[in-house]
């Protein structure tokens, strides 16, 4: 049988070898993408709050949020994930791994979806504000009518990059014993020793999911440039 | 809105208003009564405040010191703005229109959503009465048709009138236009000024920024020249307008108009030669 030297038959008997571990793999990945939408889910939260305290005309509230973005931005997200598995046990606060992941990350992806959602908030034009203000709305009537849909055209492409990253950061949770797609390929590798098999399979489902939130944020931006 | 000039109280009542940036004063000791129906024309040289005297009326900027009476009540600027904004803020704003040099429309919205927003949102009209003021005023100035178009496809002109509509949804009892032509192509000037005008006849109290002399001249009952942020001269526009007293105001006089119809009045000093 001359095939079972060929590539062809190298390739299949490649295939049937890992096979077997494709299942899990499988789940592994869901998991990280589910942490990925709760984290994202989060980042929106923070990041909108920060925005508009950031741009408040009292110091009180500006302050704390100035001080929240330049510690998360001047210090490894490794770190600030430890910070909150490894170190708040040790002042009472204990969470599962499940929820510390998702809140230091959270937390994280917020600075930076902050200055995100700040800058698309400050190209807009004063005027825009003004004629609502000047009409007798709310400030915050003005900012969730007048201001913020205006913004949202600015704020989804960077926006979209700030999700794939945040998908790419949850494979530091391995260090917190997640076992998400990273930690999954790890364990795999550790009982196989086949570790470039594995990160290749480990990296394509990364892409994977990369790539399907990028073009559901496509999607959005479609839609949103349509309605002007 | 057919409340003409006449007795009782004025409309607005400013005394020793003042407004500093800073160091840098900006207005001084303004004092002004505007009574019910009245048209008055601002004018002045770039920078003397003009437009921070209309911004204090509505509170789009606090005043520095001074007391402010709408329709006989005083106007509370001294409260900061809570956390929430200052609903009795808020509700002279409904009472005071405001249009401005860049119109300000909303590029998100359609024409027919820049107009009933407000009135949805701030006066709490039901959508198929708002709508129906909308249409109803976006026909009067012969825009009805473009009312699901947005603000962009129109004219400069058209986007300042639709302006003006959407600050009359809230059925006002003053408006402040600020410099609203200044924006626009000679040729679109025109359509804007004659809806002001209209406004004008129909009674509505209106204080207006201005470089366009012949409409201060026959449309405004006023005429307020200010300087470096000092009411220099005021009284009815004709005698301010072609018969200044003040030295500052002939020599701004000489200069806008110059500018203007230069040729003619060139041709009319030599002439007198
Ligand atoms: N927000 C502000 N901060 C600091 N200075 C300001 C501010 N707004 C206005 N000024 C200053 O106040 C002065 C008056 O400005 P204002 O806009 O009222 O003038 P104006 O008469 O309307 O001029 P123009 O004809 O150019 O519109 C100017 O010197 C301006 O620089
Ligand atoms: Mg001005």
């Amino acid at each position: 049988m001359m095939d079972a030297d060929g590539p062809v038959a190298a390739a299949i008997a490649w295939w049937v070898s890992i096979e077997d571990y494709l299942p899990s793999f499988l789940d592994a990945a869901w998991l990280a993408f589910q942490l990925t939408l709760v984290i994202i889910g989060l980042t929106w939260v923070f990041g909108l709050v920060v925005a508009l305290a950031k741009t408040s005309r009292y110091r009180v509230i500006r302050w704390p949020a100035e001080l929240y973005v330049w510690f998360i931005r001047g210090t490894p997200t490794l770190i600030q994930v430890f910070i909150f598995y490894f170190g708040l046990p040790q002042i009472d606060i204990r969470m599962s791994p499940f929820a510390a992941g998702c809140l230091a990350l959270g937390l994280n992806g917020g600075a930076y979806v902050a200055e995100i959602i700040r800058g698309g908030l400050l190209a807009i034009p004063k005027g825009q504000m003004e004629s609502a203000i000047a009409l007798g709305m709310s400030p915050w009537t003005a900012m969730g009518r007048i201001i913020l849909p205006q913004a949202i055209r600015i704020i989804i492409p960077p926006l979209t990059n700030e999700a794939a990253t945040t998908l790419k950061n949850t494979s530091l949770l391995s260090t917190i014993t997640l076992v998400e797609l990273t930690l999954h390929a790890q364990l795999i590798i550790a009982a196989t020793y086949r570790p470039f098999d594995f990160y290749i399979i480990a990296a394509i489902l990364y892409l994977i999911m990369t790539s399907v939130l990028t073009q559901i944020a496509a999607w959005l931006e479609r839609r949103y440039q349509l309605r002007y | 809105m057919s409340a003409m000039a006449g007795g009782g109280d004025p409309l607005l009542r400013v005394r020793d208003l003042r407004k500093s940036f800073g160091v840098h004063e900006v207005l001084a000791d303004i004092s002004l009564d505007v009574a019910r129906g009245e048209v008055i024309a601002i004018i002045g040289a770039s920078g003397s405040g003009k437009s921070t005297l209309l911004r204090c009326l509505n509170l789009l900027e606090r005043p520095s010191g001074g007391e402010i009476f709408y329709a006989g009540e005083p106007v509370d600027w001294r409260r900061p703005p809570g956390f929430f904004g200052d609903p009795a803020v808020q509700r002279l704003r409904t009472r005071i229109g405001m249009v401005f040099q860049s119109y300000n429309l909303w590029p998100h919205m359609t024409v027919l959503e820049n107009v009933i927003e407000a009135p949805m949102r701030v006066k709490g009209l039901p959508r198929r009465e708002a709508e129906e003021r909308a249409t109803y005023l976006l026909g009067r100035i012969g825009l009805a048709a473009k009312r699901d178009q947005h603000p962009f496809t129109l004219s400069g002109g058209q986007q300042q009138r639709v302006a003006i509509v959407r600050a009359l949804a809230m059925e006002p009892e003053a408006m402040l236009f600020d410099e609203v032509t200044s924006a626009l192509d000679p040729e679109l000037v025109g359509e804007v000024l004659d809806l002001m005008a209209s406004l004008a006849v129909d009674g509505m109290t209106m204080l207006v920024v201005t470089h366009e002399m012949d409409f201060a001249r026959e449309v405004s009952t006023r005429t307020i020249f200010i300087d470096a942020g000092r009411i220099a001269e005021q009284g009815p526009s004709v005698e301010v307008l072609e018969r200044p007293v003040n030295e500052r105001t002939r020599r701004f006089l000489d200069r806008v108009l110059h500018r203007r119809g230069g040729v003619d009045r060139e041709a009319a000093v030599d002439d007198g030669r």
